[in-house]
């Protein structure tokens, strides 16, 4: 007994002292981690899903509506996270709207003014992202209850996080539809990119059900599946090398 | 020790191998006359078709870690294989089985939890989503029925062309796809009937769409699968409800437009003699685990897809509806056995009711 007590304080010191240390980048990672892998709009909470399933049909749409996604989340949780201590709660929600509509509308504008051509690609699921949860999730879950800098790095990574799942099934689906990668490179890169667009398959006769919306949902299905089977694996390795560990710890258990 | 048993004995229940052997078994006719009709096309979809199936079944039980020979000698894998190779079109390149077969079996059957568990009838999603995928294969890779070819003055293939053909897409030198396809019976009433573009007595008078009861070609096919059928019933392979309600109501819907219409609507024996509606009726929709299992509840089922196909036929986008009726259906299977529950013995009706509201 004695012997697993100075084990347990040896432990706790030493994650107060890593606490004591807590650097910028201790404060960081663990923000990028939930927005990448551990918390995914798409992955951990299945937000979003009818911009994903409707634009992810070529890489180059979802990397268009991905990163619009991006600079509207980075807009909404900065503009949220100024304004957490002004707005009082029980009007808080109305506020979050009124701020994620506006900056849906300028960066809609911004795709229309600079990029028409992707805009008429995109069409309606620009005005769209408006009604993806995500962002609003997480300028309630976070922005609100969080500093500048903590909001604006959790934007960007919880966008970047639904943008790549975006142009991950995007990729997925032109590859197994069309058989290209990036086509129509230069609507969003401009004409002297069209040497980016990849014919992954030459002579390839094309797959018409994974460019048709039942495509993203299968596509979508297996990613999750994928990702499902990779965390359970983990977790089943973490929770053999935790019951080692307690068994080093503790060998009369 | 039990062998001086003395009779009466009992015969042993249908299992679900023997049934599904069987079955297959009574599909032979039909694939026998859809050769001579078709050509060697048939029996290599079918051959490559049981191929596929077998590996991917194989290949998704041992990953699932379930034992493979238990469920791949449940023959069940067999019977979705011999659909889709009965289903596609004769002259379909090795790829086409290949996809369809993939998404029956991978897809449709094994990710819903294997046998017993799919909602939907796997051969019939294969064929959809063929459909769907390669509408241009799907359609014009019909081999010219050995009825019409004196007439339209078309080419066949031997075994090995046709071979050549479905796996490295190679053709003789003297055979071209026009003269070796033609359009399916259905797909001449849907582009040139139905369009208006030409009344029924004017392609009876071309000779290239009705046979002698039904579609030219396709009519004997469908008999030889309603015999296989009607042998099923006999067997009690297959309970009556499903295929006789299924064939009443396409029977009874083309009979009450068709007579209001004579000049545009196809005669009801043609609607129940050509396409694949036999085989739908009697082998497809009958798929023990995708249909309902009630009583009423398979008449509603039944009827369902029958109005379904004449509804898709007439006014929809595609020349046949098979796939899609036994798809649709197959959806509401939970809410007709749900209605249908028939009264438990000892049950009043009353209290039923009473239970109820």
């Amino acid at each position: 007994m004695e012997n697993t007590e100075t084990q347990t304080d040896i432990l706790m010191e030493t994650q107060v002292e890593t606490e004591s240390k807590s650097s910028l980048l201790e404060e960081y990672a663990p923000i990028a981690k939930d927005g990448l892998w551990t918390n995914n709009a798409v992955f951990a909470q299945m937000l979003g899903l009818c911009p994903l399933l409707a634009v992810s049909n070529s890489v180059v749409n979802a990397l268009g509506l991905g990163i619009a996604t991006i600079m509207v989340m980075i807009l909404s949780n900065v503009s949220v996270s100024l304004i957490r201590n002004i707005v009082r709660p029980e009007i808080r929600l109305p506020v979050f709207v009124v701020i994620i509509a506006s900056a849906v509308t300028t960066i809609e504008l911004i795709i229309h003014a600079w990029f028409h051509e992707l805009y008429l690609v995109l069409g309606i699921f620009i005005p769209l992202i408006v009604t993806n949860c995500a962002i609003i999730a997480r300028a309630e879950a976070f922005a609100s209850k969080n500093t500048l800098g903590k909001s604006f790095f959790d934007g960007l990574m919880m966008g970047l996080g639904f943008a790549l799942v975006l142009v991950t099934l995007g990729a997925l689906r032109e590859i197994i539809g069309m058989g290209t990668l990036f086509a129509n490179a230069h609507i969003m890169f401009g004409e002297g990119m069209q040497w980016l667009t990849i014919e992954v398959f030459s002579d390839y006769e094309g797959f018409l059900l994974a460019i048709l919306p039942p495509g993203a949902f299968i596509g979508l299905a297996f990613l999750l599946a994928a990702r499902n089977l990779y965390e359970k694996k983990r977790k089943d390795k973490e929770k053999q090398k935790k019951q080692q560990e307690t068994l080093l710890l503790n060998p009369s258990a | 020790m039990f062998l001086a048993q003395s009779s009466p004995y009992l015969q042993p229940g249908l299992n679900v191998s023997k049934m599904m052997r069987v079955v297959t078994l009574l599909m032979v006719p039909g694939i026998l006359t859809a050769t001579y009709v078709f050509g060697y096309g048939v029996l290599i979809n079918i051959l490559l078709a049981i191929v596929f199936a077998l590996s991917f079944e194989a290949i998704i039980l041992y990953l699932r870690k379930r034992p493979v020979k238990v469920y791949i000698n449940d023959n069940s894998a067999l019977l979705t294989a011999v659909i889709i190779g009965v289903a596609i079109p004769p002259l379909a390149p090795w790829w086409l089985t290949f996809v369809g077969v993939f998404f029956a079996i991978v897809v449709a059957k094994q990710l819903y939890g294997g046998i017993g568990y799919n909602t939907f009838n796997p051969a019939m999603v294969a064929y959809a989503i063929l459909l769907i995928s390669f509408p241009a294969q799907m359609t014009t890779y019909w081999q010219t029925p050995a009825m019409l070819l004196s007439q339209v003055d078309g080419q066949t293939l031997s075994l090995l062309e046709t071979v050549q053909f479905q796996l490295f897409s190679q053709l003789p030198a003297n055979v071209t796809m026009d003269a070796l396809t033609s359009a399916s019976p259905l797909g001449i009433v849907r582009t040139s009937v139905l369009s208006g573009a030409a009344t029924i007595a004017e392609i009876d008078a071309q000779g290239n769409a009705f046979g002698v009861f039904g579609g030219i070609g396709t009519e004997w096919v469908n008999l030889a699968f309603l015999a296989g059928g009607l042998f099923m019933l006999r067997k009690g392979l297959i309970s009556w409800h499903i295929p006789i309600s299924l064939l009443a109501m396409l029977g009874f819907l083309s009979l009450l437009f068709g007579s209001f219409e004579l000049d545009s609507n196809p005669s009801p024996m043609f609607h129940l003699f050509s396409g694949a509606t036999m085989l739908g009726a009697f082998f497809i929709a009958t798929d023990p685990v995708t249909a309902a299992t009630t009583p009423k509840g398979r008449i509603f089922y039944g009827a369902g897809i029958g109005a379904l196909i004449y509804i898709i036929r007439t006014w929809g986008g595609y020349p046949d509806a098979i796939a899609f009726s036994v798809l649709l259906m197959n959806m509401c299977v939970p809410l007709l056995d749900y209605y249908t529950q028939p009264r438990v013995y000892g049950h009043k009706v009353e209290n039923n009711d009473q239970e109820q509201s």
